[in-house]
């Protein structure tokens, strides 16, 4: 394949990436913006919501596409419910401390991790598709002949890959209309502005946590749950998405929403195509150095607001 | 006794303690009892920063791997002798500690944590990179022949543990020193109130530079002996996993005392001999101990008797 082609295939396949990074991450970003504290077991949760998946899509087990509609409606409903539980449970006892959550969720991290690996297993498994047709794409140049199109060998995508990129965006589009809309939004706005005066007003600011540390989660559960017809439901498989899942919510500004999805556009397709150009692993070690060096220098990011 | 001399004997009995159970021990647990020692001296340094000046750091494998590579790689790629390659791991340890602690020091809270655990990752991605020298998550031993010094084998077992009690003492004595020096109170004045440290006109940012850097040979010195005493270096030592060790034992053992880090590494060192004998998932004592320290235990082991008995403590 010709330079061309080929960086369009690798945007594509970024685009895809960048759809599910930008659910994970949008996940993590909610947290901390309305609890100021960082879940370090948010990969767990998006770990969770593959393995629920595959589970749910064998025990249905008629149609492929049966299976993967039940994983997606019960898969994030059930790591939401996990994760509130998780908030109840340990994090209202510290307090929301943010560094004690830090280390508690640490644990919560290998609690989750290697109940798996006892119950799951170590192996990687397979989610069928509900539809996977292959898309050739057309590539347009400028000839001898003048204008002409034709399809380039391999330069191609998957009508499933597709629909993972327009699920994520009409759910990212749904819940920026819940969070500005609706009264639940207005609720959750409320508690992350001032928890105190939401609290004096009568807000019950801790059930808000729990509901917030749920969906948090339940978003890295979606995403998991429309990348596992690529990828395989693993055990391991939530240490990727959380370090990328930092790096978007750090590069779009701790707790800025739409710096989060900026950067997750940016760093999901940047990834795709780093990776079909460079080795992956001197692209992974650029990627991690750029993100700290942003924070040493820009504590707030690039579209965060310094918080006094 | 007054206090000073009280911590003295701790420290002084514990030593004992150590050198004698080589003697009483059956093989098995005197030679855990050597890996227990080598860890603690990491927990020790990694307490120096967590403990005792404040900053809860995620990427401390970062200089235990330094000191580790940093012995082992000369050792193995240009047949250096044990004492010099031990120089050359402490160097690295300081050059790495001093290039991060510049730049991780310019946050704070959650932001140092995340920054720290970026660079570690950063640094165990490097030694991937460079496969072809340091051999990946496979690693390299090194020569038995390699490991001797002025005529002991190192390998031997008693000579190993002998080994590893000195330079536990002598990290456990140094640090317990430090802390009593005017260096060490600074350390606890900026712990417990920063910005007051500031107005009483103590440059905190290049005190806790200092910090960074002891606390960062100290980790890279256990990561230099582990190499040397146990002829192995590996990427494995590198990850994050590692990076939380320290915290676990540190945490388990009582953050800002001086014996707790060694208490801690040695019950979680047995409790995941225990539970990795008994199931594939024994990284769960691991989650299920943080979260209840976390939530029970918050001042560890050795710091809940210190607030309940024993208020003299070191």
């Amino acid at each position: 394949m010709e330079f061309g082609p080929h960086l369009l295939l690798a945007s594509l396949e970024g685009a895809t990436t960048a759809a599910v990074l930008a659910l994970t991450a949008m996940g993590l970003s909610i947290v901390f913006g309305v609890m100021r504290v960082v879940n370090v077991a948010h990969g767990e949760f998006y770990m969770l919501g593959a393995v629920l998946a595959w589970f749910i899509a064998t025990s249905v087990g008629t149609h492929p596409a049966l299976g993967f509609v039940a994983a997606l409606l019960i898969a994030p409903l059930l790591v939401g419910f996990l994760a509130a539980g998780v908030d109840r449970l340990i994090l209202r006892h510290i307090n929301y401390d943010p560094e004690r959550t830090i280390v508690a969720t640490i644990g919560t991290l290998y609690i989750l991790q290697q109940t798996t690996l006892m119950t799951f297993g170590p192996d990687a498994r397979p989610v069928e598709p509900p539809f996977n047709s292959r898309i050739a794409l057309p590539w347009f140049e400028w000839g001898e002949n003048g204008f002409e199109f034709y399809f380039p060998w391999g330069l191609s995508t998957t009508s499933y890959k597709l629909f993972v990129i327009a699920a994520a965006v009409v759910i990212l589009i749904t819940l920026w209309l819940a969070i500005t809309r609706t009264k639940a939004g207005l609720i959750m706005r409320a508690t992350q502005q001032d928890s105190d005066m939401a609290q004096a007003f009568g807000i019950p600011v801790k059930t808000v946590y729990s509901v917030v540390f749920g969906l948090g989660a339940g978003l890295a559960a979606i995403g998991a749950v429309l990348v596992v017809p690529i990828q395989q439901a693993y055990y391991l498989m939530g240490h990727d998405p959380l370090l990328l899942s930092f790096i978007v919510v750090i590069i779009g500004g701790l707790g800025s929403l739409p710096g989060t999805i900026i950067a997750a556009i940016l760093i999901g397709i940047s990834d795709g195509i780093i990776s079909v150009f460079f080795t992956p692993t001197l692209a992974k070690i650029f990627a991690t150095l750029v993100v700290a060096m942003v924070l040493v220098f820009r504590p707030t990011g690039l579209l965060g607001k310094s918080t006094s | 006794m007054n206090e000073t001399s009280k911590s003295h004997s701790l420290h002084l009995g514990l030593i004992a303690v150590l050198a004698l159970s080589y003697f009483v021990l059956p093989a098995y647990h005197s030679g855990n009892l050597a890996s227990v020692m080598v860890i603690a001296i990491y927990a020790m340094g990694y307490n120096l920063l967590f403990g005792y000046t404040g900053l809860l750091s995620l990427g401390h494998a970062l200089f235990f791997s330094a000191g580790l590579y940093g012995l082992g790689l000369v050792m193995h790629l240009a047949n250096w002798t044990p004492l010099p390659a031990f120089a050359a791991g402490l160097i690295a340890a300081l050059v790495v500690s001093a290039v991060i602690g510049f730049l991780i020091l310019r946050t704070t809270g959650v932001a140092f944590m995340i920054v720290t655990l970026m660079f570690a990752q950063a640094g165990y991605l490097t030694i991937l990179y460079f496969g072809k020298y340091t051999r990946g998550d496979e690693g390299f031993a090194l020569k038995q022949a390699s490991r001797q010094i002025a005529g002991y084998d190192l390998t031997d077992p008693g000579v190993r543990y002998f080994c590893a009690l000195l330079l536990f003492s002598v990290t456990l004595l140094g640090l317990a020193y430090i802390i009593r020096a005017p260096f060490g109170r600074t350390l606890i004045a900026i712990r417990e109130n920063e910005e007051r440290a500031r107005m009483l006109g103590y440059n905190v940012t290049a005190i806790k530079l200092k910090a960074v850097i002891l606390s960062g040979v100290v980790s890279g010195a256990s990561g230099a002996t582990y190499a040397l005493l146990f002829g192995y270096a590996g990427a494995t030592f590198a990850t994050v996993q590692y990076s939380i060790f320290p915290l676990l034992w540190v945490l388990v053992g009582g953050a800002g005392t001086t014996v707790g880090p060694f208490i801690g590494a040695l019950f979680m060192f047995y409790l995941i001999d225990y539970a990795s004998g008994k199931t594939e998932a024994y990284l769960l004592v691991v989650g299920v101990t943080l979260v209840l320290v976390t939530l029970f235990l918050p001042h560890g082991i050795v710091g809940t008797i210190r607030t309940r008995f024993l208020r003299w403590l070191p």
